[in-house]
């Protein structure tokens, strides 16, 4: 188990590295600083200017050369440029260059600027990672245990009526994106067009002070699309317990229908929506930066689109560690979890 | 021109009836539900006479209302299309025009069904959907936006304005609003209102449609090719081959959608000729696949395998060619009357496959892994058939029931990611009729004004719906046999 966990980690690390070069190899090619420059210089440069821009804070230098100064293990750069100011990669706003230190990247913890929202990205992506996890929260309250009942409600009897209708609304969940069913419950719940204006359509307010009315909407709005899959992963796995032996045994001695549901077959039907709602998560990103750029809520959806928008390289390489780490540790949790939850599978 | 409303003079009769038989509907499916957790257990009764008679019991009593109230409802429902088809213009409303301008989708709709269903017995998989309710609720969802997309992209006909002009003071109207004296159009009213920019809304679904019905089932198939011909020698080789494509799988799995969507399809990503060489790149596999195909089947009878082979590949590798080769791009190098088309959008067609690919490479490889242990791969081993052989011709067609209901699955998935890119206003210029741009002009005055932003989300709910339906009608259907 021990090596297991250890080989698990190594192919994670691995991947977070191939996964960040990749978007830094993306993030800093020649057009895209060209853009940056003059989105951050001066509009109207002329080409050599963008170069000399470009050298003089070290986007010039070879690609491998600036991953490994981002990452943290080459020293970073200290360039004197062709405007006879001398900048260098670790030195902080109004510090004398020769004060900065060596090496300053991921590993020493520094995650470098923003320059669109002229701010250390740490700080930025902790405060927005704080306000999407509370979006995240709210929808694992009501997702989760809604799917989980439905599920189980279609499962325990195959074929029933309840079960043909329960599928049904799963299907329609599965079959509607966030961007439909946000436009459609902002239009019905939060305009006057049908008369029932009972939420509200934006979510900005909810960032300091979530109420039952700015945060339904969006919270509703990502649960409903992933219940549907979690549900019918719920009544699949719940159908194939019912079928099994000791449920059949059970009845045979008599133990009435619902203390079989709730005793004999729950809990090993609730094993294989466990991986499912774990690796759940990944959607769940998607569903969170529609949902907050639909509703306006500042969270971490919200600036990886300010990010990616603004070709704000250090922020965007921030904004996809985090993103990659979250799916990579959960796909994690989803195996060893299973492996608890399931004595049948042994990881010798 | 007065505006209409959205039943017109037949809203007198119908409305009142659909809305009591909604309301019973309702209350019998409620009272059904409640039953169904409450009541006694149906019980059979043994006659004198040696019969054995059941007792519905309130329970049965509750499904036999719900049965008979939603075939009610169904009829009413069926009387907004039909009726308003007899009745002159205008007078039948928002809906009845509507109905009227879809005449050839419903023709088409009913000729299909009509044959389809008379030949059941003779079709296969497909004519088995027919025995399922939900596969043809499916289908019909699913066709219907087919035909929408072949009679408006063909014929130019259901329509009723241009999708690009703007007719002063029709911006942000409500639907069924007149529009002026001496504008061009087939009919003399907005039926679902102008929009931001005073556009016709529901000319711009109609079109939107042509769009995803075009690109979606197209970069599913190619994103099946690329994952098909990576995944059978993974599973089947097994080894450090398969090692190495399933960490790249995963890679591209690991990455957030969206995040990948705002790298890749940025006009400077464009300016790089990245996307040309991604293309090049995912779409050879078609030709690779056709290729080995074919040649396995016949390399023992070379005349024949190069009778076959020759035009397969030369016709594919044509269209490859001009599919990649794009005016002002990296890769623009054949000569103007070789190539056959020019895809403005390559860029995101090329994004949306290489988003589904590894998904289809993992569906694969895990079928592949299981079938290789199989006796008639065994058999086919023994008999002396080459590696290509078997994955292709032996282990491709038994594993093809699962891989078709997933095709369904994955071309409503393709609809959904190219609506986020709409969505976001990634690749696809403001013009575009596409749903998902058309939602996202909708949403910025969602609050003020909320018709613009339904109808093209409504629409791709219910193609998506559709597919979702047929996968699994035809996944219940399959496994039958």
């Amino acid at each position: 188990m021990g090596l297991f966990i250890l080989r698990r980690l190594g192919v994670m690390l691995l991947t977070a590295l191939c996964l960040t070069f990749i978007v830094f190899w993306l993030t800093n090619l020649a057009p895209n600083l060209e853009k940056l420059a003059k989105t951050q210089g001066n509009a109207r440069m002329s080409d050599e200017a963008v170069v000399s821009w470009l050298e003089n804070r070290g986007y010039s230098q070879a690609l491998p050369v600036k991953y490994g100064q981002w990452l943290g293990v080459l020293p970073g750069y200290v360039i004197e440029g062709a405007d006879g100011e001398v900048r260098a990669r670790c030195q902080l706003p109004g510090e004398p260059v020769e004060d900065a230190s060596t090496f300053c990247g991921i590993l020493q913890g520094d995650w470098g600027y923003s320059t669109v929202f002229k701010d250390e990205v740490g700080s930025i992506v902790a405060t927005r990672l704080g306000l999407t996890g509370k979006l995240m929260l709210c929808v694992m309250l009501v997702m989760v245990p809604g799917a989980l009942i439905i599920g189980v409600l279609a499962g325990m009897r195959e074929g029933s009526r309840t079960d043909r209708s329960l599928s049904t609304v799963s299907i329609v969940s599965t079959a509607t994106p966030e961007y439909v069913s946000g436009v459609v419950f902002i239009s019905v719940f939060a305009t006057a067009t049908f008369g029932m204006q009972w939420f509200k359509g934006t979510a900005t307010s909810a960032m300091d002070d979530a109420t039952f009315e700015n945060f339904f909407l969006p919270v509703i709005t990502i649960a409903l699309y992933g219940m549907g899959y979690i549900a019918r992963m719920t009544r699949a796995s719940m159908t194939e317990v019912m079928t099994a032996q000791y449920i059949r045994t059970a009845r045979l001695k008599g133990v009435s229908f619902p203390k079989i549901v709730l005793r004999h077959a729950l809990r090993n039907a609730l094993i294989a929506p466990f991986t499912v709602i774990m690796l759940q998560f990944p959607w769940l990103l998607n569903g969170v930066v529609i949902v907050e750029t639909l509703f306006n809520y500042k969270g971490f959806g919200w600036v990886l689109v300010q990010a990616a928008g603004n070709n704000d390289i250090e922020l965007l390489l921030g904004v996809s560690i985090v993103s990659v780490f979250v799916v990579l540790i959960t796909q994690l949790i989803s195996d060893i979890g299973y492996v608890f939850l399931n004595p049948r599978i042994r990881i010798s | 021109m007065e505006a209409l409303t959205w039943t017109g003079s037949l809203g007198g009769y119908l409305n009142p009836i659909f809305m009591i038989l909604v309301g019973l509907l309702i209350i019998a499916l409620v009272a059904q539900m409640v039953l169904g957790f409450f009541a006694p257990p149906q019980t059979l009764q043994a006659n004198p006479d040696g019969t054995i008679a059941a007792t519905a019991g309130p329970l049965g009593l509750a499904e036999t209302g719900v049965k008979w109230l939603f075939l009610a409802t169904l009829t009413v429902v069926v009387a907004y299309i039909i009726v308003p088809l007899v009745m002159p213009y205008g007078s039948a409303g928002i809906i009845g025009e509507m109905s009227k301008r879809f005449l050839p989708v419903w023709v088409a709709l009913i000729a299909l069904f009509a044959v389809s269903i008379y030949y059941k017995r003779k079709l296969g998989l497909y004519g088995k959907l027919f025995d399922s309710t939900i596969g043809m609720i499916g289908f019909a969802l699913v066709m219907f936006w087919v035909f929408t997309a072949l009679f408006v992209g063909v014929f130019d006909w259901i329509g009723t304005h241009d999708y690009l002009s703007q007719v002063s003071g029709l911006k942000n109207k409500v639907p069924g609003v007149p529009v002026p004296e001496g504008t061009e159009g087939a009919i003399p009213h907005y039926l679902l209102g102008g929009d931001n920019l005073a556009r016709d809304i529901f000319s711009r679904v109609v079109t939107g449609s042509v769009f995803v019905i075009a690109i979606a089932p197209l970069a599913t198939i190619f994103a099946f090719m690329v994952g098909i011909t990576l995944g059978l020698p993974a599973g089947f080789y097994g080894g450090k081959l398969d090692t190495f494509l399933s960490f790249v799988a995963n890679l591209i799995l690991a990455f957030p959608v969206i995040l990948l969507f705002y790298l890749l399809v940025t006009p400077e990503i464009v300016q790089t000729g990245i996307p040309s060489y991604m293309a090049a790149f995912l779409f050879v596999f078609p030709l690779i696949f056709f290729g080995v195909l074919l040649n396995s089947r016949y390399y023992t009878q070379p005349a024949k395998r190069n009778a076959i082979l020759i035009p397969v590949l030369g016709i594919l590798g044509w269209l490859y060619l001009s599919i990649i080769n794009q005016k002002g791009t990296v890769i623009d190098f054949l000569p103007a009357w070789m190539d056959l088309f020019d895809i403005s959008i390559l860029v995101v067609f090329v994004s949306v496959v290489f988003v589904n690919a590894p998904t289809v490479f993992r569906i694969v490889r895990g079928l592949t892994l299981d079938l290789r242990t199989r006796d008639y791969v065994a058999a086919a081993q023994t008999r002396g058939e080459g590696a290509w052989y078997i994955m292709l011709w032996e282990i491709l067609p038994n594993a093809r029931g699962p891989l078709i209901v997933d095709f369904c699955l994955r071309i409503g998935y393709t609809t959904i990611l190219l609506g986020t890119l709409g969505f976001f206003g990634l690749g696809l210029s403001s013009e575009s009729p596409d749903w998902g741009s058309t939602i996202n002009e909708g949403r910025k005055l969602l609050l003020i004004y909320a018709h613009p932003a339904l109808p093209p989300a409504v629409a791709l709910l219910s193609l998506v719906l559709g597919l979702n339906l047929l996968a699994d009608g035809l996944r219940e259907e399959s496994l039958k046999d």
